[in-house]
């Protein structure tokens, strides 16, 4: 089983999808760079936060992403 | 004392919560409650920038654990006999409520100031993302630098 990745709000957009399977990669870099050059400058954005499983992380946290990992990419939020 | 913190994908109705609460918390000498709900824009419902429809999108593992903690914070810094906070995900209309907080305590001080709390960090710190759809066409609603201004005022 791939990694999960989860697109909230506008990244959504951004990605074409609010979910997407890619293969497991060594770094959280590696993984960002096999995506579209225009999505993965989004996914860079110091303002775009992390969950790996559920949990917040910060990009130095993240280490090998495994198969059936599920990363989520949280941009500034909007609730009430 | 746990609080109630409800997820919802159906609307709701605030008024029966906020009696069903009040009746619940006969300790309570004050209730402060607070809705927010989907604004007609500018203009009313005929001009073209009309909203049609707004939806609010959470993450399941974080959203509803962060209510709940956002809700131990605000019984930990007021002292409350009650505390009831709803939010809505899904399609909603112009009308239909998005967001229920009602804090019940001996006097109302704490209640006015625990609801005031729990909204602002509801605006800027819950995952919650809203996009609404004008002349069909969809977007995202960013937050705005009053929601950080007002979350500050906390610290």
């Amino acid at each position: 089983m791939p990694v999960k990745l989860v697109f909230l709000g506008r990244l959504e957009d951004a990605a074409g999808a609010a979910e997407r399977y890619v293969a497991a990669a060594e770094t959280l870099d590696a993984l960002i760079a096999a995506l579209e050059p225009e999505l993965a400058a989004e996914l860079r954005q110091d303002r775009i936060r992390l969950a790996l499983n559920g949990v917040l992380r910060r990009p130095g946290e993240i280490e090998a992403l495994r198969d059936g990992d599920e990363l989520a990419f949280l941009p500034p939020v909007s609730g009430g | 004392m746990a609080a109630d913190v409800r997820l919802l994908a159906e609307s709701f109705d605030p008024g029966a919560e906020i009696s069903t609460f009040a009746a619940a918390h006969p300790s309570a000498g004050g209730i402060v409650s607070f809705i927010g709900q989907v604004r007609v824009e500018e203009g009313g419902g005929e001009s073209e920038d009309a909203v049609e429809v707004l939806e609010l999108r959470h993450y399941g593992p974080l959203t509803q654990p962060a209510m709940e903690e956002l809700a131990d914070r605000t019984l930990g810094r007021w002292d409350l006999e009650g505390l009831l906070i709803v939010h809505r995900t899904g399609l909603m209309a112009v009308g239909e409520p998005i967001v229920l907080v009602v804090a019940a305590a001996r006097h109302r001080r704490e209640a006015f100031a625990a609801a005031d709390f729990a909204m602002d960090h509801l605006k800027s710190e819950s995952w919650f993302w809203k996009r609404q759809k004008v002349a069909g066409v969809w977007h995202w609603i960013e937050p705005r630098e009053q929601d950080f201004a007002d979350i500050a005022r906390w610290a």
